[in-house]
């Protein structure tokens, strides 16, 4: 792994990007594709470690978006390149649209405005339905339903891929990755910026704030006091792979007066999703679940699916978004302290990051202050792994399995992941330092016995593997 | 669905080798052992045996305590010892057991496509027999909130830590139930140096682990917590405490702990079965079969704990014993009549196995019916009903107690109609 020194004589960056989520690692990887130094910088020893790894992950068209905001234009744009970009690198996508299903008459009185917003919003494929064809397409939501809007566009795609191919992308282009770092100071002077980190200081000649739930802790340092991040939770529910033949699309809730509806989607990994909650906390770190969370999960869901409820739930969670008293993003560039802020950034960050990065890039463009020269030498985007269920898995492949028996050894059974594929995590550009992120590269441990027969297995490969690259790192010194 | 589904689907067909034994069995463990082991002294042809794991021998493999073999091999051995034994008749009687093979899906009726290094297999058997048992419900199948934390674990993976992996736990359990499994989850604690502090479960009567009872409060001051349930896990990022609810009163106190066991709660690993269309019973979860242990899909059987979560190893093995005879009869040309009822149950009782009898079929393994309740009946008269009638009804001396199988003779079959309506089996005190 890139580690860069912090002592004397360390190197000045041109850009340091704080925040190795979706939309860090997009920046990060972007910059990278100029002539400048960047390093990408996170406080927890991962990237994807905070709001990016747990989210509903859909890729948006951006239909409900607020027509001419900074987000409805990212997420239009975004949601293009991230599809063109997940074909490229393998990220799991499947195109199976969604339904906003109306429950009610002010619900299906809502359907109309939802149209015409989503054609300001440059997306005109909507459809109104009635129940009929509603039923027809979503054979087994509950019954009541009165109408909906199809939006054939919405997505689902992996959110753990799309942060390692993005982060593997910029480390790639030359990108350090500095992790284990939280930034807990800013010293601006006229040189360059110094970022006091848990791990010593960083210098940088430009920072860019992408720090998700930290990024008004981070702004602060710089002297604004122009937002503040409330960590909202949302609980999840996922279900069963035996539930996945009732879902075929998202199913969508319609906004209206009585509150915010769930969703339920299928998963790329063919699970189905139930969620989520929307909770706002104090604690940035709480990613517990809560009994009322679930009984509302549960009790939305008897509604929505009846028939979902019989299945078995594979897995509970929660992810924090980070709300702010702003409805859009908030991206504005502080040329004389050489710092942008990339802020207010919700779940919708998934589907915007890489639009969100060549905004920035034009942001920073147009201060004059950073040269902004591109490369010619920059490197094939990488081939991720593939851990979605729509293309041929390992397990699945006779001839890779003969040219590598590894392939053939299905040590987690419920989400068949090979020893082959748990091997070649540590082999990656970024490897795993725990077992979640092991769990989040390969699916290990996702599924439905959570660990009843191969945690030990797991838990012992993942720690002979972390073993021996430590040793390795050891040697290298 | 997008084409690349279709493709992933075209090259999943794919196979480096094709089988093609007489029978082949899915799951090394008691019941599948065993089936192998018959059914390969008298079948001609191919037997083979699917094992995922390393190593067969099941559950048992790592149960490292005394109480094993004692219906079926008349012996009184630890978990491993006994699952060595049931592997070396199965080898002996010339069976193929073939480790780190996993059944993924199905090329076709009866046809599996089996991942192993070996290569990706295709294995066209004249019969298949299901017994890949069941397991624990995990945490977030309970649906117990709180934060996450490391150290909440079901018995299997307790047991695969200490027992196989020599890994340690905590100090002190909060184990989560009060049955049979528990206790092993208890000896395991010990034997890893961790202390159980609490044991809870949501049935109110002391009976209800009568068995370990005494034994267990004696040999290990193991208080247990009846009528309770644990509402939150708290601690990050490992546990620090249990939060429990008293049923009666809603009162929540926490109990300090570095280590949760959640015990009991198992669902058959129904995955193929329900994959193949095979019709699953509602119940159970598991395949729904009748007393000769067929599923409803011609070909395919089922024996062990994906039929009854979850009965001893002994009573899995046993049948393994009888699903055996009955795949030799369809392999020599017997088919089952059309005709049968439906097994159904009324509350407290919660499932029976098998769910089907045919007419002139034969008595289910061990001539018993097996039936799982959710409440303590001290010597309970079991009921049968069919048509709006009592056609049988038996007082039998022991009682019915949660957390394990309660075993019935079959022979009150005798008085029901095979040809006639759904009979409902039901307890009276």
């Amino acid at each position: 792994m890139t580690s860069a020194p912090t002592g004397p004589g360390a190197p000045t960056y041109d850009v340091v990007v704080i925040g190795a989520g979706i939309v860090g690692s997009a920046i990060a990887r972007t910059l990278a594709g100029y002539r400048l130094s960047v390093a990408l910088l996170d406080a927890r020893d991962d990237v994807g470690e905070g709001t990016s790894k747990a989210n509903t992950a859909i890729l948006h068209t951006g239909f409900d978006a607020k027509p001419g905001s900074l987000e409805s234009r990212l997420v239009h744009e975004g949601y293009h390149l991230l599809g063109d970009y997940a074909a490229a690198t393998g990220i799991p996508v499947e195109r199976v649209g969604a339904i906003l299903v109306a429950w009610d008459t002010e619900q299906v009185g809502n359907l109309p405005g939802l149209q015409e917003k989503a054609v300001a919003n440059g997306y005109p494929h909507t459809e109104i339905i009635g129940a009929r064809e509603v039923y027809r397409q979503l054979p087994h939501i509950g019954p009541g339903a009165l109408g909906g809007l199809t939006v054939p566009g919405e997505s689902i795609i992996c959110t753990w891929t799309t942060n390692f191919a993005l982060a593997t992308d910029a480390v790639r282009r030359g990108a350090a990755l500095l992790l284990g770092r939280r930034c807990t100071g800013v010293t601006v002077a006229e040189e360059a910026t110094v970022l006091h980190t848990s791990a010593g200081d960083v210098r940088t000649r430009w920072v860019v704030n992408a720090a998700g739930l930290g990024s008004d802790v981070i702004d602060q340092h710089f002297g604004f006091d122009r937002f503040h991040v409330t960590p909202r939770r949302g609980e999840l529910m996922v279900f069963d792979k035996q539930a996945r033949p009732l879902v075929e699309k998202i199913v969508l809730p319609v906004p209206s007066a009585v509150g915010k509806g769930v969703l339920i989607s299928p998963t790329v990994y063919g699970n189905v999703m139930l969620g989520p909650t929307a909770e706002d906390l104090t604690d940035r770190t709480d990613t517990g679940t809560s009994e009322a969370g679930l009984e509302f999960l549960l009790e939305k869901g008897r509604r929505l699916m009846p028939q979902l409820l019989q299945e078995e739930v594979t897995a509970t969670y929660a992810g924090l978004r980070a709300a702010t008293e702003f409805s859009d993003y908030v991206v504005e560039v502080d040329a004389e302290q050489r710092y942008l802020l990339a802020g207010g950034i919700r779940s919708t960050g998934l589907s915007s990051g890489m639009a969100l990065a060549e905004h920035v890039r034009g942001l920073l463009a147009e201060t004059g202050a950073l040269e902004l020269t591109p490369r010619d030498d920059l490197p094939d985007p990488p081939r991720m792994p593939n851990i979605g269920e729509a293309s041929l898995r390992p397990y699945q492949d006779a001839a890779r399995i003969a040219d590598d028996p590894a392939y053939g050894r299905i040590v987690c059974f419920c989400e068949r992941v090979t020893a082959g594929e748990i091997r070649d995590t540590f082999a990656g550009t970024i490897p795993p330092t725990t077992l979640e992120g092991l769990r989040r590269r390969t699916r290990a441990q996702n599924g439905r016995c959570q660990g009843f027969y191969c945690g030990a297995e797991v838990a012992e490969l993942f720690e002979t593997r972390a073993a021996a690259v430590t040793a390795e790192g050891q040697a290298h010194r | 669905m997008s084409t690349d589904t279709n493709a992933a689907d075209a090259d999943a067909a794919e196979a480096t080798r094709d089988l093609t034994p007489d029978v082949v069995v899915v799951g090394a463990g008691p019941a599948g052992l065993r089936a192998a082991t018959e059914l390969a002294r008298t079948l001609s042809g191919e037997v083979l045996v699917l094992e995922r794991e390393r190593e067969a021998g099941g559950i048992p493999r790592h149960s490292d305590h005394l109480g094993y073999g004692i219906r079926d091999l008349g012996r009184f051995v630890t978990g491993p010892t006994y699952a060595r034994m049931l592997r070396d008749k199965a080898t002996d009687a010339g069976a193929t057991i073939l480790t780190e093979a996993m059944a993924t899906d199905w090329a076709g009726p009866g046809e599996l496509m089996v991942t192993s290094p070996e290569g990706r297999l295709r294995v066209a058997a004249r019969a298949v027999v299901l017994a890949s048992g069941a397991r624990e419900r995990p945490r977030a199948a309970r649906q117990i909130p709180g934060d996450r934390a490391h150290g909440v674990l079901t018995t299997g993976t307790l047991q695969n830590v200490v027992h196989l992996k020599n890994g340690t736990v905590g100090k002190r359990a909060v184990v989560v139930g009060a049955e049979l499994v528990s206790w092993s989850a208890v000896l395991t604690l010990r034997h890893a140096g961790c202390r159980t502090v609490l044991m809870t479960t949501t049935h109110s009567q002391a009976e209800s682990y009568w068995l370990f009872q005494r034994p267990g409060r004696l040999a290990f001051k193991t208080p247990v917590a009846t009528r309770t349930r644990v509402t939150r896990i708290i601690g990050r990022p490992r546990v620090q405490a249990v939060e429990i609810e008293d049923l009666d009163t809603g009162d929540r106190r926490t109990v300090e702990c570095d280590t949760v066991i959640l015990t009991g709660d198992w669902i058959p690993d129904n995955e193929l079965a329900r994959a193949a269309g095979v019709t699953l019973d509602p119940r159970t979860l598991g395949p729904l079969v009748d007393t000769a242990l067929r599923t409803d899909l011609p070909g395919i059987f089922a024996a062990g704990n994906v039929l009854h979560p979850v009965d001893t190893a002994d009573i899995a093995a046993l049948d393994g014993a009888a699903v055996a005879r009955h795949v030799r009869s369809y392999l020599d040309g017997a088919r089952p009549t059309r005709d049968g009822v439906r097994l159904e149950v009324e509350a407290p009782l919660r499932w029976v196995a098998p769910g089907i009898v045919r007419p002139g079929d034969p008595a289910p393994p061990r001539r018993r019916l097996l039936l799982w309740t959710d409440e303590y009946v001290r010597a309970p008269r079991v009921v049968l009903e069919q048509g709006g009638r009592v056609v049988a009804r038996r007082r039998v001396l022991w009682p019915a107690a949660p957390g394990r199988v309660f075993r019935v003779p079959s022979d009150l079959l005798d008085r029901i109609d095979a040809r006639g309506g759904t009979v409902t089996v039901r307890l009276d005190s």
